[in-house]
């Protein structure tokens, strides 16, 4: 299991900035080890977020993201307390979703 | 990932002409600007979430947490205690920086062994909890002003020897800290030095370590920067946490009094 | 004896002592002794970077005792003295190498590190772009040693085989050869001296600087 995401969401007037930062290793799969042997491509395909339960983003990302990714979005309508939640799939199958409410 | 960030810079300055003077300004300012933009979302926040949750495991043959590590402002103390640091302690008889503290607490604590954490490459089993311990202690001094003690005889001796330590001209290339980090203004390639026998201003040199390394997605400790610096001053090999290591962080340290830390910061 | 009898006197004495104490100094460090310890514990061999190169030569142990300070005048001109004498010509009396494969190798930065496969010169760069600007097109140079910028042409340097530019090339040469000859603290390292680079590399650096085709001389 992947270590968790760190997610911050500010509500100010009718904005609320999300800002989420994912642990992931997001391998190219260009690179070569010591030894010559290309090392496995493993990234995040796939980023869905939701406002109490509802989609509000959906992103497929490929290799060239950087490691342990920063993404940064608005969301319209969402007050303190509300629930955003952020998942990802990656290339190999592997998932995780965290959470964090609206501040 | 470096080659490329100069390459781009060099690319972006390309397309515009003008004197040297104005290539100067623009590619440092770009670099500023990139730099600026990576600050908001520093993936050590990730380390330091970590970092918290080692430090409240119960771990080790002793099956214990570290939550009874003395840091210099008394068990369990974190917040301030990173910009206290290096200092004397007690119990140990000698002066320690934080990953020093951190081995021998890890040791008497939870009953992991300090040499063999020593002798782990960096980012690797051990040396990977240490990286994470280390962005947690620090960010709980972010902002803070350095105000290492030099009451103790120790402390001092620690300082004169790192000054010492800091002057000191060898290897194949004859270099010194000194030589990098001896005079104001100065950089390599494009990357700014500061200069460390003085105080150089809030979260710069001593007060911007640990931090987040983009062009290789680490987290770099002290003790990492130090390694690194003395591979590029064809030294040989300072052990980790070694003495060396704990003068010139006194020396930097005090040099540093009053400016506010930021760590853990973001680096190219 | 004494100091029973009076045992007030004496805590008195012993009270005022310790706090000049904490004023007056502590007994005398040997600090060079305590720093040679230090060093000698703190470091291990590491690939081809081994603890002998912890020892200091009089040039970096004088400079080093400076601590940032200048020397005392008489140990700066033995120093370069002692330096001078170090300086090797060219074997076959040629200077001017290929200002190509000089911009090459200033360009390089490997070398001598704990991380390098080998010693041996045709595994190092100069380094150059670390520490100095050298042609306009480079942008990405350092500051900590002079421009070298124009070199060449700065100092009237039209044919480097002319005799005219004999003083000038040989300067250069012992620059690169070792910089402490006419520095003695200086911040750059002795490629000659310590064997960093081969009669052949230091040529083409030399080209770099005095060929007048040389983009540094344009």
């Amino acid at each position: 299991m992947a270590d968790p995401m760190r997610i911050r969401a500010q509500a100010s007037a009718d904005k609320t900035t999300v800002r989420v930062l994912m642990a992931h290793e997001m391998e190219t799969g260009q690179r070569k080890d010591a030894a010559g042997k290309v090392i496995p491509a493993w990234y995040i395909q796939q980023v869905h977020a939701k406002l109490n339960g509802k989609d509000v983003l959906s992103a497929q990302w490929g290799p060239a993201v950087a490691k342990n990714p920063f993404l940064q979005f608005m969301i319209k309508g969402a007050k303190a307390g509300d629930k955003v939640s952020v998942s990802w799939v990656d290339n190999r199958g592997d998932t995780r979703t965290d959470e964090a409410l609206v501040t | 990932m470096t080659r490329i960030l100069w390459a781009c810079a060099a690319a972006a300055i390309a397309a515009s002409s003008g004197a040297i003077w104005a290539q100067q300004k623009s590619s440092a300012d770009g670099i500023a600007e990139y730099r600026a933009m990576l600050a908001d979302g520093n993936p050590a926040e990730l380390f330091e979430a970590k970092g918290e949750a080692l430090w409240k495991t119960r771990r080790g043959p002793k099956n214990s947490s570290l939550e009874a590590c003395d840091l210099g402002k008394g068990p369990g103390v974190v917040k301030g205690a990173f910009v206290e640091l290096p200092r004397y302690f007690a119990d140990t008889g000698r002066v320690q920086d934080l990953e020093s503290r951190l081995l021998s607490c890890s040791e008497t604590l939870q009953g992991i062994s300090a040499a063999e954490t020593a002798a782990t490459p960096f980012g690797r089993g051990e040396q990977s909890n240490m990286e994470a311990l280390v962005a947690y202690i620090s960010a709980a001094s972010n902002g803070m002003r350095f105000n290492l003690p030099q009451r103790n005889p120790e402390e001092r001796k620690m300082f004169e020897l790192g000054k010492r330590a800091f002057f000191y001209r060898a290897g194949s290339h004859d270099f010194a800290c000194a030589s990098c980090h001896g005079e104001a203004g100065k950089r390599i390639r494009l990357q700014d030095l500061p200069e460390l026998t003085k105080n150089p201003g809030d979260g710069v040199g001593f007060a911007a370590w640990p931090a987040y390394r983009v062009s290789s997605g680490e987290l770099w400790s002290m003790q990492r920067r130090l390694n690194d610096c003395y591979r590029q001053q064809r030294f040989p090999y300072p052990g980790y946490a070694s003495d060396v290591t704990i003068a010139l962080g006194v020396y930097m340290g005090v040099n540093a009094k009053g400016a506010a830390s930021v760590a853990p910061s973001i680096k190219r | 004896m004494k100091q029973a009898q009076h045992p007030l006197l004496y805590a008195a004495v012993a009270v005022i002592v310790s706090i000049a104490g904490c004023a007056a100094p502590a007994p005398a460090v040997d600090y060079d002794a305590a720093l040679q310890q230090m060093m000698k514990s703190s470091f291990r061999d590491q690939g081809i970077a081994k603890v002998d190169r912890l020892q200091q030569d009089e040039a970096d142990a004088a400079c080093s005792k400076a601590l940032g300070g200048p020397l005392p005048e008489p140990t700066r001109v033995a120093i370069e003295a002692a330096n001078s004498k170090t300086v090797r010509m060219p074997s076959d009396g040629q200077f001017i190498g290929d200002w190509k494969l000089g911009e090459q190798l200033a360009q390089n930065g490997r070398g001598m590190t704990w991380t390098d496969a080998s010693t041996a010169p045709s595994s190092n760069g100069g380094n150059c772009y670390n520490c100095h600007q050298i042609t306009k097109a480079e942008i990405s140079y350092g500051t900590i040693g002079p421009s070298l910028y124009q070199y060449g042409k700065l100092r009237g340097v039209t044919d480097p085989a002319s005799p005219a530019s004999k003083a000038i090339v040989e300067y250069t040469w012992g620059k690169l050869w070792n910089a402490k000859a006419t520095n003695a603290c200086s911040g750059m390292p002795r490629f000659g001296h310590n064997k960093l680079l081969d009669e052949t590399q230091l040529k083409n650096l030399m080209a770099l600087l005095l060929d007048p085709k040389s983009p540094v001389n344009q």
